[in-house]
């Protein structure tokens, strides 16, 4: 899965989390939290949502690397590759 | 129509689950109804055979109104000291109830006849008497000393101040009704010479129309939204997309707040009265305390660390557990303010403040929390927050709570000083976890740390009494072995 699969994907998390936002209005460098007015629980849906879609762990301790669109495409893409 | 949660006035029969004939279950599902924050799926509070539908889909009524009739399954002898508050004899003589076939001589209306085996479905909720009705009379200048209450235990029921309100202005048609229906009684008459709700003025100024002018659909004949003809341009209308206006769903009639932005104004409007009711009534006091929960913090990490998402608990929970365990020691924090005095709570049902996406919230619970497991607690948390944004909360669970947890900590601030839902007599408010230099040991530490606080009804519970329950909780969060 490339970088703009990666970040399709999560949008499409996002969108189903956050029905009224735009995802295209989303600063990608920003944190999510911010932009989108997650909750812990939202996050925590996102990441669950994230981690069952390509069917890899995504540890807590590795939530703060999520935090930002872009860096949650490429925390995902090196964690693929690794598992790959 | 029973009150889900204060700052109710009316609801929305918008589907009936069930139809005359149905045998139905305390706690079973029987409508679905619109309020002014969500649709909730709302319970029959007594089993037996659904006798009769008194109140069509589609139709909004005042909260109190009888919306179905309910004959007990067993051949129970008539109940006189429980007489159904509108039900008059002669209707239910003419239905035959399923178990018992009425021969032709007993459909004759019988006025003199027991009442029968019948009683008003919902609405044995207590708490909809005390506060609100108080504010009613209070509104309308009715003496509550002079009004006979037709409720459960003779209780003063809106209706009833309504009726009195009604029977002081002679010169305001009284609706009747013919005496075997709900009737239509006004609820809290706005201060105007036609009776109208907020939004409908609110719609009628907008696009120009004389309320007076125009026919009123709603509760005693009061101009509600649906009333207001559109005007020319619809600013409103205008502004919802397709998708908003095909998800509405298929009723007799237009809902009456049917956009986002209509919905978004008539939440604003029921947290608005709970609102200042609570600041009315309620002198509040606020209590606050630091906790040092780095501790608690590496425990709960340790604890997720092996597990899935799915399987994973947020300090949240914690909280939320660390709460229950307290109540159970402070039990005069745990209940209502009602009618001048404490009622206990059944139970530590915890409502928890949960913010609707599009502006608002609701304060659903979770029943007993002090007897649920932390991963209990949390698989309740995620049900509850996902239903109250998405739909399917049922009636009780908006009307259950005994206290209020308030989790703002989430968009950042350090901490809360909480209103109290009425008849509740406490909140705690739960701030951001934040890293603080911290005094461990004698030594200066880099720890994170969480502001609880206490918004506390000064009726019910004295500063002494409220500062030990929330040391309580800081106690336990520090202790997360034992939650």
């Amino acid at each position: 899965m490339n970088t703009d699969e990666l970040h399709d994907l999560i949008s499409e998390v996002l969108s189903g989390i956050a029905p009224e936002a735009d995802p295209s209005a989303i600063d990608p460098t920003e944190d999510l939290r911010d932009e989108l007015d997650l909750d812990s629980m939202d996050e925590l849906n996102m990441i669950t949502r994230v981690s069952e879609r390509l069917r890899i762990d995504i540890p807590e301790r590795d939530y703060p690397q999520m935090r930002s669109l872009d860096g949650a495409v490429s925390y995902l893409a090196r964690r693929l590759a690794t598992h790959a | 129509m029973p009150a889900l949660g204060a700052g109710m006035d009316v609801g929305r029969i918008v589907e009936w689950y069930v139809k005359p004939g149905d045998r139905v279950e305390r706690g079973d599902i029987i409508a679905l109804v619109e309020t002014d924050k969500a649709n909730i799926d709302v319970e029959v509070f007594e089993s037996g055979v659904v006798e009769e539908l008194l109140v069509e889909e589609g139709t909004r009524v005042p909260i109190g109104t009888p919306v179905a009739l309910i004959a007990p399954e067993e051949d129970a002898e008539p109940t006189p000291s429980a007489p159904p508050e509108v039900a008059a004899p002669t209707e239910i003589s003419d239905d035959q109830t399923p178990e018992e076939p009425v021969t032709p001589s007993e459909a004759i209306p019988q006025p003199a006849r027991a009442p029968e085996p019948t009683t008003e479905v919902v609405d044995q909720h207590p708490f909809v008497t005390s506060p609100l009705v108080r504010k009613q009379a209070a509104e309308t200048g009715v003496d509550l000393t002079r009004v006979r209450g037709t409720g459960p235990e003779g209780l003063i029921t809106r209706r009833d101040v309504a009726e009195a309100a009604s029977a002081q202005a002679p010169d305001r048609p009284h609706i009747t009704g013919d005496g075997t229906r709900p009737r239509a009684v006004e609820v809290t008459p706005p201060p105007t010479a036609v009776p109208s709700s907020p939004f409908a003025r609110r719609l009628a100024a907008e696009r120009g129309v004389d309320l007076t002018a125009i026919a009123g659909t709603g509760p005693g004949g009061s101009r509600v939204a649906r009333d207001i003809p559109a005007a020319t341009v619809r600013q409103v209308d205008a502004a919802v997309t397709p998708e908003a206006s095909a998800t509405v769903p298929p009723t007799a009639e237009p809902a009456a707040a049917s956009s986002a932005e209509e919905r978004a104004l008539v939440m604003r409007q029921a947290i608005a009265r709970a609102m200042e009711q609570a600041n009315r009534e309620i002198p509040h006091y606020h209590l606050g305390e630091t906790v040092d929960v780095e501790d608690t913090l590496v425990w709960v990490a340790e604890r997720n660390a092996d597990r899935p998402p799915t399987e994973r608990i947020l300090p949240a929970a914690l909280v939320l557990k660390a709460t229950a365990l307290a109540l159970t020691r402070y039990p005069d924090l745990n209940g209502y303010w009602i009618d001048d005095g404490f009622r206990p709570g059944e139970g530590i049902h915890l409502g928890v403040a949960i913010n609707l996406r599009r502006g608002g919230l609701l304060a659903p619970a979770i029943r007993d929390a002090d007897q649920r497991s932390l991963d209990e607690l949390m698989q309740a948390l995620k049900d509850l927050v996902e239903r109250t944004r998405a739909g399917g909360l049922r009636g009780s669970e908006l009307t259950d709570p005994t206290i209020t947890v308030s989790n703002l900590g989430d968009t950042g601030v350090e901490s809360i000083h909480g209103v109290i839902s009425p008849p509740q007599v406490a909140l705690v408010g739960v701030g951001r976890i934040t890293e603080r230099p911290w005094v461990v040991d004698g030594t200066v530490a880099v720890r994170r740390t969480l502001f609880l606080s206490l918004a506390g009804d000064h009726r019910a519970s004295d500063g002494h009494r409220g500062g030990r329950f929330l040391s309580t909780i800081a106690t336990n969060l520090t202790r997360p072995e034992t939650l």
